[in-house]
């Protein structure tokens, strides 16, 4: 009874990262119409820089209470670079075929992969003093680290505050104008390149906050991103491309399939995903909650 | 009217034996002025081509951007590996007719399943197809080798008429091998632009252009794509088939997507809208890698800085710039 509580606790866990890429992805995707192929790496790049920020806290002896407020910071560096790249390097290219769209990201996530390590070289980067400075529980004589819940509760309020922010706020009905109707918005006198930097924006910070609280449970290592975006592409094309409901039900499937796979049949367990997003594909090209 | 269609494809091809003529030539002279090393690099080369000439098949004459065309080029790969560890002759004609109609018939599967969907679907479809292959390869590991990978050692050549065994063998192999290589290479150009130049290519352009119009005249879209993407797989994966036993070694690497992505990064350096595109991209691209590899150790970064510049400001690539240029200046010279 307590392993399966623990593999459900693993399962969210997992989950509430994934939902935080798959959300961003699906966000700029939504807004722009845009796949970014590099939005794995953004979270990446949140990953090392969080790991990195609290490995410098450490140094300089901040205390250990003080380093969770990395956290957020790795995340806002992320959008940063997202608000930087999306007028510069992007806009260019929304009025393009989208096979240019699909390689201007895949170039940038070449470069963003090999910056990584021309900053912080081979060696995997921890922060895991974070997690050894939250007391570990007892579930039913099994020992979990508390720092696991605060990443569950950090994907729920994530979720929560998305969802209002899109659906109860004047900005978010900007938002979804702007998805629905580029061309209307405009004319009804939007702004919509504000709207599109924003957007980015708000995409890149939720891979970078996925990958600031995903660092103290495992180390930043080269590769993490570019397996990360096969899976959030999972996720997405499960729940519709676009779709905030979508991403979450997508992440909870996502991690529930991978918890039960590596139990019980570890070598299909990738696969098995893979082929659930061929088929609901087939079936439904736009995703369980996906429309258009 | 009917005369001229019919003749229309053999003009065609006086057209491109007259322009291939005297590349063909520097070719086939090239391996005695340089060095084995350089060689190997062109025979790569090659092979990247006739993987990008596949895959624009797709891109540049259907209109379908696939991003998983690592699965057909690495099936190919694997599918020579196999047949080293498990069936008897060891020669590469043998590969070759096991490995065609192998990938051929996985195409054609995957195809089927993928032409249901156009545009950005169309691309996740072939991305997740090729990552549940790869994972395989990956998982499999008493079978695949896992991440280490297959061995393949050099093949006999021409029936088994050259055989590269002793120290002096890598040489004579690698010279022997690019003329069989070459040869192979021309044979598919030939091909594909056959292909490209036949009724049924002008469909395929037809319904790229125009899909709506392309239906009420009453073609066939979806067995069009999908005859485009057997064929498209089917030269990926000779690719592959001709790739292995030059590297030596077949591993998941040239299954992951990241794979799939250079395959569009080369028709792209190349150009895309014109039929030699992709082939000055594969043998740009091959140089371009290696030199990069050699010169440091970040090359993903100089690709990346590459690709973005290439999107920005050649959008039509190597090809279509130099043709772009020629016509700039056919039209000056009428001018005056």
């Amino acid at each position: 009874m307590a392993i399966l509580a623990i593999q459900i606790l693993n399962s969210l866990l997992y989950a509430s990262v994934l939902f935080l890429i798959a959300a961003g992805l699906s966000l700029i995707f939504g807004v722009m119409r845009l796949v970014n192929l590099a939005h794995g790496s953004l979270y990446a790049v949140g990953a090392y820089v969080t790991a990195w920020l609290v490995g410098r806290g450490i140094a300089l002896g901040v205390p250990l209470g003080w380093l969770f407020l990395l956290l957020p910071l790795g995340a806002l560096s992320v959008a940063l670079i997202g608000i930087v790249i999306e007028p510069l390097l992007l806009r260019p290219f929304y009025r393009r075929a989208e096979e240019y769209q699909l390689l201007v990201t895949f170039g940038l996530l070449l470069i963003l992969e090999d910056l990584l390590r021309l900053v912080w070289g081979g060696t995997p980067l921890s922060a895991d003093t974070l997690m050894d400075a939250l007391p570990i529980l007892h579930i039913g004589g099994l020992f979990y680290p508390a720092y696991n819940l605060v990443v569950i509760a950090i994907g729920i309020v994530a979720a929560v505050i998305l969802w209002a922010v899109i659906y109860h706020t004047k900005f978010g009905v900007l938002l979804r104008a702007t998805s629905q109707d580029r061309r209307m918005a405009s004319a009804l006198g939007l702004n919509v390149g504000l709207v599109y930097v924003v957007a980015f924006g708000i995409g890149c910070f939720m891979a970078g906050l996925g990958g600031a609280i995903v660092v103290p449970t495992q180390a930043a290592v080269l590769g993490m991103g570019v397996d990360a975006l096969v899976i959030a592409f999972v996720v997405v094309v499960i729940g519709g491309l676009g779709s905030l409901k979508g991403a979450l039900v997508g992440a909870v499937v996502v991690s529930l399939v991978r918890t039960a796979g590596i139990q019980f049949f570890p070598e299909l367990e990738l696969a098995v995903l893979y082929v659930i997003a061929a088929l609901v594909l087939l079936v439904r090209p736009t995703g369980l909650f996906g429309t258009t | 009217m009917t005369r001229e269609t019919r003749q229309l494809p053999n003009r065609s091809l006086l057209k491109l034996v007259a322009g291939a003529a005297p590349i063909l030539l520097v070719l086939i002279l090239l391996p005695s002025l340089i060095g084995t090393y350089q060689v190997q690099l062109l025979i790569y080369g090659l092979i990247a081509a006739i993987a990008a000439l596949g895959f624009n098949l797709l891109l540049g004459y259907t209109g379908l951007l696939s991003f998983g065309h690592s699965a057909y080029f690495g099936i190919g790969a694997y599918s020579v590996a196999f047949a080293v560890a498990h069936l008897g002759p060891h020669s590469m004609e043998f590969y070759l007719l096991l490995g065609i109609p192998i990938v051929a018939v996985t195409s054609a599967l995957f195809g089927y399943i993928c032409v249901r969907h156009t545009r950005i679907f169309f691309g996740i479809l072939t991305l997740a197809i090729s990552q549940v292959v790869y994972s395989l390869a990956l998982s499999f590991y008493w079978v695949t080798g896992g991440s280490d990978g297959l061995r393949v050692p050099r093949p006999a050549l021409l029936l088994g008429l050259l055989s590269f065994s002793g120290s002096h063998g890598f040489q004579f192999f690698i010279k022997s091998y690019y003329y069989y290589v070459l040869g192979i290479f021309v044979i598919g150009v030939v091909l594909m632009w056959v292909i490209v130049h036949s009724p049924f290519g002008k469909a395929l352009q037809a319904i790229r252009d125009n899909e709506v119009r392309a239906r009420f005249i009453g073609l066939r879209i979806r067995r069009f794509r999908w005859i485009s993407f057997l064929v498209s797989g089917t030269f990926t994966g000779v690719a592959g088939i001709l790739w292995v036993p030059l590297n030596g070694l077949t591993t998941p690497d040239v299954l992951y997507w990241t794979f799939s992505g250079e395959i569009v990064f080369t028709a792209l350096l190349g150009g895309f809208r014109n039929f030699t595109g992709p082939i000055v991209g594969g043998i740009v691209f091959t140089y371009l890698k290696t030199y990069a590899v050699a010169s440091t150790e970040y090359w993903q970064l100089l690709l990346g800085v590459v690709l973005v510049t290439l999107v920005l400001v050649l959008p039509t690539g190597i090809v279509g710039a130099i043709s772009r240029a020629r016509q700039r200046l056919a039209r000056r010279s009428a001018v005056t």
